[in-house]
């Protein structure tokens, strides 16, 4: 099967904040909010660990 | 001074633990359902689309559904966040699905969902007994 690295973990990062947005707030703008950041943090935090990961390659 | 509970009360504390064990075991079998039961449709209804399909992207990764070994710390561990999922571990039982293809690709990422998607409805279980005491 042949899935792109990137696309996979944007879709679990999805999965994820959606789950604790929802857990974590009531109101549905902070829900937005709680789950727009923590979604970009998992996406921005996927590359920075992909360059660390091509600078050191295992 | 101790308090002693009244014959009217004892009746009515078993039906509470009585309510809150059927909340909780609603929420596991089922995502979402214990916020369901509660009138929390909004939330209960996110969860019970959401974390079936990470659980069924899992497989379709994939990812093997680990079973119940003491032996292997690490496998009991996964085994039981497998097991978070409810129903939907106990259908892809009764499918035969989840044997898990090693040499994929997408392997470790279907683990990661399988996984993940029970660990998360265990924090919705935890979420529907605290609406069920009153906290939330």
């Amino acid at each position: 099967m042949t899935t792109s690295h990137f696309l996979l973990m944007a879709l679990f990062a999805l999965f994820v904040s959606l789950v604790f947005a929802i857990l974590l707030r009531d109101d549905p703008r902070e829900q937005l909010k709680t789950g727009g950041m923590m979604f970009a943090g998992f996406v921005v935090a996927e590359f920075v660990l992909g360059w660390l990961l091509f600078a050191f390659p295992l | 001074m101790g308090t002693k509970s009244t014959t009217a009360e004892r009746p009515r504390a078993a039906a509470e633990l009585g309510r809150l064990t059927l909340v909780c075991v609603l929420a596991w079998l089922i995502p979402g359902a214990g916020h369901l039961l509660q009138g929390r449709r909004g939330k209960g209804l996110v969860f019970l689309v959401a974390l079936p399909l990470m659980f069924a992207i899992g497989l379709w990764l994939q990812g093997r559904l680990f079973p119940l070994e003491l032996s292997d710390p690490l496998v009991f561990l996964g085994a039981i966040a497998n097991r978070g999922i409810g129903a939907p571990y106990f259908i892809a039982r009764l499918l035969d699905v989840g044997a898990g293809t090693v040499t994929d690709a997408s392997y470790e990422y279907g683990n990661t969902f399988l996984m993940t998607a029970g660990l998360l409805n265990f924090l919705v279980m935890l979420d529907a007994f605290d609406v069920a005491q009153g906290r939330k």
